[in-house]
C-alpha cells in the first residue's frame, strides 16, 4: 500500500454530502455486513454521499444507481477511498 | 392430475412482489403467519394449464443467510416445502441488487424461474436489458411484465407451466468459489456420508462453512455424526481464514455478489445514464433538511384528518346499522322484565353493546389502513425514517416509531391497536418492543371522553389550556419512558442496524391499496373480536355477581307490589281492569316502549297515522289506554300506569345501584381505596376505572350510571354537573390525578391482544398491561398528595407537572446510550497505516 492511498483511506461516515468515493473494504461481519453487503456496499463499488438527513443523522447514499440510509456508526464502518 | 401445485414467489423487498402476487392470482387469497413467527404468510391460488396451482408469497428477503426472520422463512418454505417452482421477481432497474437472491435461490436448488417486473422504470430510465442473455446465463426461463399494469402475466404463466414439469437439471447452477473450493469439496465429501440430506449438499457444505446458524441447526438434526462435521468445518475456516486473510462468509458473499455484477452487467444493452431521476427530484423535496420536515408534518396532518376525523364522521353513517343490528339480536332474545330483565336478555345486550364499541371503528381503520398502505407503496415510510430517527435514537426508538405512534394519538384521537400493527415495520426488535410498549400512553380516542367529563367539570375556565396540557404531555412521559424501558427491560434485546433502502417512489395501484386495507381490517376483526366477546362476558359477571341478597329482592318486589296495588285500586272496576291485570301491564308497558320506539323521529303526519293505525289493530284497549283523547276513565288508567312506572323507574336503579356497590366490581373498587386515596379516587372512579379495561369508553359510561343513580336518576342533568354533585369535594387536583391516570391507563383487550400477536409472546402483553397501572398510580399519586402537601391548586400542579415531565425528555434525550462495541474502521486502517509506515 503505498503513501498516497492510505491517506485517501477513510470512512463512509467522513464523506461530505455530494462526494464520492469507492468501497475499500467492509470492517463488520455477521448480520451488518451482511446488510451492508445486501444493499450494494461491497468492495470496488462506487458510492455517492447523497445528503445528511435533517439532524446530521442518518446519511443518505446512492450505490449503483439506487439510495440507501444508514446511520453514522454504521457508515463509519465501511472503508473508503475518497475521490 | 387434479392435486394442487404448489409454487411460491420469492424476491427481496420492494421488488413489487405483492403486485405480481395480486397480478397472478385475483382477488382470492388468504393470509395468515408463518408458524411460530409473526411474518405473515400470504397465498392464493388460480389455474395453471388447467391445473390448480397454489402461490405463496413470501416475504421480501434479500438474501437467504439466517439473519431475519424473512430470510429464515423463505429458507425454510424453499427447503421443506419443496414448491414445485419458485418464481423469483426481479426489479429489472436494478439487476444487480436483485439477482443476488437469484443466485442464492439456484444454489438451493429450487426450480426457478427469474420474472423480471418494473420494466417501465428500467425503461424510464433509459435501460435496456436481455432478457435471452439472462436466461442463457443463470439457466432458467426469464420473463419480464409490468406488475403494475398487469402486463406480462401470460407470459409468467406460461413460463411457470413449462418449468413445472420439467424435470430437474443434471447440472445444477454453480457459483464458482475460486480458492474456497478445496474446502466446500472437504465439506461435501463428509456430507456425502449422510445420503440423501434433503438439502442440497453444495449449499449445505457453503453455508456451513460461512458459519451461517441455519445451515449448522439442519445438519445437527440430519446428519449421523454433527460433532465430527463442526470439527471438520471449523478446521477447514481456520485454513482457508489463513490462507486467504478474511473469513470465509465475507469471501464467500463477496463471489456471489460479483457474480451477479457480472450477469446483470451480460444482460444488460444499455444501463441507465447519470440524469437525475424522479425519485431523486422528489427527494430533494422530501428530505431537504427545512422542507422535509415541513412536508413530514403535513403527511402526518392529512393522514389524521383523512382517517381520524373523517373517519370519526363516517361512523355516525355505520353506527345506525351497528344499532339496527343489537335490536336485531335483541329481538331474539326474552322479552324485558317489569323489574330486571332475564339473565340471558341482559348478557346478550352488554354482550351486542361490547362487540358493537369496536366495530364502530371499522370505518377509522379502514381509512387508516388505506392511508398507511398508500404511504408504504409510494416509498415515504422510509423517508419519515430517515428524518426523525436521530430524535427517536435517543429515546432507544426508531425512525420507523413516528408512524406508530400518530397512528395511536400522539395528539388527540388516535387508536392503538392499528398504531400496534404499524410497529411491524421496524426491522430492530428493541425499538420496536419499546414502540409497542409506549403505544399504550397515546391518546386514543376512547380516552377524549373521560377527558372531556373531567376537563368541562373542572377546569371549566381554561379548558382549551387543560385540553392542550393532557394531550401533549403524553408525548412527554412516553419518551423517557421509552428511554427507560429500553436501558433496563429490553436492554438484552438485539438492536439491528439501521440500514434502509429508500425505494424508487412509485404510484400505488388503487386495487393493492384495497386489498391491503381489507386484510387489515379482517385480521383486527378475527383476532380481536373474539377476544373482546369473551372478556364482554367476564366483566358482566364482575359487574352482576354475586347480586342482591334475596331479602333485599323481596323488599324491593314488596314495594313493588304497592304501587301495583295503588294501580289497581285506580282501575278497579272500569273496563281496564281485565286489560291491565296480571300480565296485562307488562305487556302494555312493552307495547307503549315499542310504540314509542316506532314513532322516533317519524315527522311525516301520514306516516304517523298509519303507524297509529297499526297499533290500534294490534291491540285496541291498549291504544285506548294510550291515546286516552277525551275518555275520563282511559286518562285515569294512564295516570295510574304512568306513577306505577316511575315508581318501577327508581326502584330499579336503586337495584342496580344496589348491585353495582355490592358487585365483584364494586367489591374490588372498595378494596383498592386504601391504595388509591393517595391519588384521590374513591370506590366509584374506581370501579369505572376497572371496567374500562374492556374498553375505555366505558370509564365514563360506568361512572355516569354511578352519579346518575347518585344524583337521584335525573336524566336531563349533564354528566358534568351529576358529577360535580356526585363528588361534592373532588377538586380540580381530584381530576388532574384522575386524566394523568387515564392518560397512563394499561393498553384496552382488543390492544393487548395486538401486543400479544405481534410480539408473539404474552409476556410483553402482560408487562405492557403492568406497567402502566403501577406508573400511573405512583404519578397519580405523586401529583395528588404532593399537590395537596404543597398545597398548589389544580392549575398550578398542572402546569408544574408539565414542567417536569418536559425536563425529564430533554433530560433522558442527553443521556448517551451505551452503544454495542464494534470498532470504527479508521481504528483499524491506522493501524494497517502504522503497521506499513
Ligand atoms: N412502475 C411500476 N411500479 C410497480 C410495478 N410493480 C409494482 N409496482 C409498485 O411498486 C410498489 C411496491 O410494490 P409491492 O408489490 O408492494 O412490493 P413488494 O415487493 O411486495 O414489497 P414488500 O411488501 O416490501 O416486500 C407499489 O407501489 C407498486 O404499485 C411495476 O411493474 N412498475
Amino acid at each position: 500500500m503505498d503513501e498516497d492511498a492510505t491517506k485517501d483511506r477513510t470512512h463512509l461516515g467522513a464523506i461530505a454530502p455530494g462526494e464520492r468515493c469507492t468501497v475499500a473494504r467492509v470492517g463488520c461481519d455477521g448480520c451488518l455486513g451482511q446488510r451492508l453487503g445486501d444493499l450494494g456496499l461491497v468492495p470496488g463499488e462506487e458510492v455517492m454521499v447523497v445528503r445528511n438527513a435533517p439532524l446530521r443523522d442518518p446519511i443518505e447514499i446512492k450505490v449503483s444507481g439506487f439510495l440507501v440510509s444508514l446511520r453514522r456508526c454504521e457508515a463509519s464502518l465501511v472503508e473508503v477511498v475518497a475521490r | 392430475m387434479s392435486r394442487r401445485i404448489l409454487a411460491a414467489l420469492a424476491g427481496q423487498p420492494n421488488c413489487g412482489k405483492s403486485t405480481v402476487f395480486n397480478m397472478l392470482t385475483g382477488a382470492r387469497q388468504h393470509v395468515a403467519n408463518f408458524p411460530g413467527v409473526t411474518v405473515e404468510k400470504k397465498s392464493g391460488h388460480f389455474k395453471l394449464g388447467g391445473r390448480t396451482c397454489e402461490l405463496v408469497d413470501l416475504p421480501g428477503a434479500y438474501s437467504i443467510s439466517s439473519y431475519s426472520p424473512e430470510e429464515r422463512v423463505t429458507r425454510d418454505f424453499l427447503l421443506f416445502d419443496h414448491p414445485r417452482v419458485v418464481v423469483n421477481v426481479i426489479d429489472a432497474s436494478n439487476l444487480r441488487r436483485h439477482l443476488c437472491l437469484t443466485v442464492e435461490l439456484l444454489e438451493l436448488e429450487s426450480n426457478v424461474v427469474v420474472h423480471c417486473n418494473m420494466m417501465d422504470v428500467a425503461t424510464r430510465r433509459g435501460q435496456v436489458l436481455d432478457a435471452d442473455i439472462l436466461s442463457q446465463r443463470l439457466g432458467v426461463p426469464v420473463s419480464t411484465g409490468i406488475g403494475r399494469t398487469g402486463q406480462g402475466r401470460e407470459q409468467l404463466a406460461a413460463v411457470m407451466t413449462t418449468a413445472m414439469d420439467q424435470p430437474a437439471k443434471e447440472e445444477a447452477f454453480r457459483v464458482d468459489y475460486g480458492p474456497l473450493e478445496p474446502h466446500i469439496k472437504a465439506v461435501e465429501d463428509v456430507l456425502a456420508e449422510g445420503g440423501d440430506l434433503g438439502a442440497p449438499r453444495r449449499w449445505l457444505a457453503v453455508r456451513l462453512l460461512e458459519n451461517d446458524e441455519g445451515a449448522r441447526q439442519f445438519v445437527a438434526e440430519v446428519f449421523f455424526d454433527p460433532v465430527r462435521l463442526s470439527r471438520l468445518v471449523a478446521e477447514h475456516q481456520e485454513a482457508f481464514r489463513e490462507s486467504a486473510g478474511e473469513t470465509v462468509a465475507a469471501f464467500a458473499a463477496l463471489a456471489r455478489r460479483r457474480l451477479a455484477r457480472s450477469l446483470a452487467q451480460a444482460a444488460t444493452v444499455k444501463s441507465a445514464g447519470p440524469e437525475k431521476t424522479r425519485t431523486d427530484a422528489i427527494d430533494d423535496l422530501v428530505c431537504h433538511k427545512y422542507l422535509g420536515p415541513l412536508v413530514l408534518i403535513g403527511v402526518l396532518f392529512i393522514l389524521y384528518q383523512v382517517s381520524i376525523v373523517w373517519g370519526y364522521k363516517l361512523t355516525n353513517y355505520t353506527w345506525p346499522l351497528l344499532a339496527g343490528l343489537k335490536t336485531f339480536v335483541a329481538g331474539f332474545l326474552p322479552p324485558a322484565g317489569m323489574l330486571e330483565d332475564p339473565m340471558l336478555r341482559s348478557l346478550g345486550l352488554w354482550f351486542m353493546d361490547s362487540v358493537n364499541s369496536l366495530l364502530n371503528y371499522i370505518p377509522i381503520f379502514f381509512l387508516l389502513f388505506f392511508c398507511v398502505a398508500f404511504l408504504e407503496d409510494t416509498g415515504y415510510m422510509p423517508r419519515m425514517a430517515f428524518i426523525l430517527d436521530r430524535l427517536f435514537r435517543s429515546y432507544g426508538l426508531h425512525g420507523q416509531s413516528t408512524l406508530p405512534m400518530v397512528l395511536a394519538g400522539v395528539y388527540l384521537g388516535g387508536c392503538c391497536v392499528p398504531g400496534v400493527m404499524a410497529c411491524k415495520a421496524i426491522p430492530d426488535d428493541k425499538s420496536r418492543l419499546a414502540t409497542i410498549l409506549i403505544i399504550p400512553l397515546m391518546n386514543c380516542l376512547a380516552k377524549v371522553p373521560l377527558y372531556i367529563l373531567l376537563v368541562g367539570a373542572f377546569f371549566p375556565g381554561d379548558a382549551s389550556a387543560a385540553m392542550f396540557f393532557i394531550s401533549t404531555v403524553t408525548l412527554f412521559m412516553a419518551l423517557p419512558i421509552a428511554r427507560l424501558l429500553s436501558s433496563t427491560l429490553l436492554s438484552s434485546l438485539d438492536s439491528a442496524p439501521f440500514i434502509m433502502e429508500m425505494p424508487p417512489y412509485h404510484l400505488p395501484t388503487l386495487r393493492n391499496l384495497f386489498t391491503r386495507a381489507i386484510e387489515k381490517v379482517a385480521l383486527f376483526v378475527q383476532k380481536i373480536i373474539t377476544v373482546v366477546a369473551a372478556v364482554a362476558i367476564i366483566i358482566f359477571v364482575l359487574l352482576q355477581f354475586p347480586g342482591i341478597s334475596r331479602e333485599h329482592k323481596a323488599a324491593y318486589q314488596a314495594r313493588l307490589d304497592a304501587s301495583r296495588s295503588q294501580l289497581d285500586a285506580a282501575v278497579a272496576g272500569s273496563r281496564f281492569q281485565a286489560v291491565l291485570a296480571g300480565d296485562g301491564l307488562l305487556g302494555f308497558l312493552r307495547y307503549e316502549e315499542a310504540y314509542k320506539a316506532a314513532r322516533a323521529g317519524v315527522e311525516d303526519a301520514a306516516a304517523a297515522k298509519a303507524i297509529d293505525t297499526r297499533f290500534r289493530e294490534e291491540n285496541p284497549d291498549y291504544f285506548a289506554i294510550l291515546k286516552p283523547r277525551a275518555d275520563a276513565v282511559a286518562k285515569a288508567a294512564l295516570a295510574g300506569v304512568k306513577a306505577f312506572a316511575q315508581s318501577r323507574d327508581s326502584i330499579s336503579i336503586e337495584m342496580r345501584r344496589e348491585r353495582l356497590e355490592t358487585s365483584f366490581l364494586g367489591i374490588l373498587g372498595r378494596a383498592l381505596e386504601p391504595v388509591t386515596q393517595f391519588a384521590g379516587f374513591n370506590w366509584r372512579v374506581n370501579a369505572g376505572l376497572l371496567s374500562a379495561f374492556a374498553a375505555k369508553e366505558s370509564a365514563v359510561a360506568t361512572m355516569g350510571a354511578i352519579y346518575k343513580l347518585e344524583a337521584g336518576g335525573t336524566d336531563n342533568q349533564s354528566l358534568e354537573a351529576s358529577m360535580r354533585q356526585g363528588e361534592a369535594d373532588f377538586t380540580p387536583l381530584h381530576a388532574l390525578a384522575l386524566m394523568l391516570f387515564m392518560a397512563l391507563y394499561p393498553p384496552c383487550m382488543a390492544t393487548s391482544m395486538m401486543i400479544k400477536v405481534q410480539t408473539g409472546q404474552a409476556k410483553w402483553m402482560v408487562l405492557a398491561i403492568l406497567y402502566p397501572m403501577v406508573l400511573g398510580i405512583i404519578v397519580a399519586s405523586a401529583v395528588f398528595t404532593g399537590g395537596r402537601l404543597l398545597g398548589l391548586d389544580g392549575n398550578t400542579a398542572m402546569w408544574s407537572f408539565y414542567g417536569l415531565a418536559v425536563a425529564a425528555t430533554i433530560v433522558a434525550g442527553l443521556i448517551p446510550h451505551r452503544t454495542p462495541v464494534t470498532l470504527p474502521v479508521t481504528a483499524v486502517a491506522g493501524e494497517e497505516a502504522a503497521q506499513n509506515a
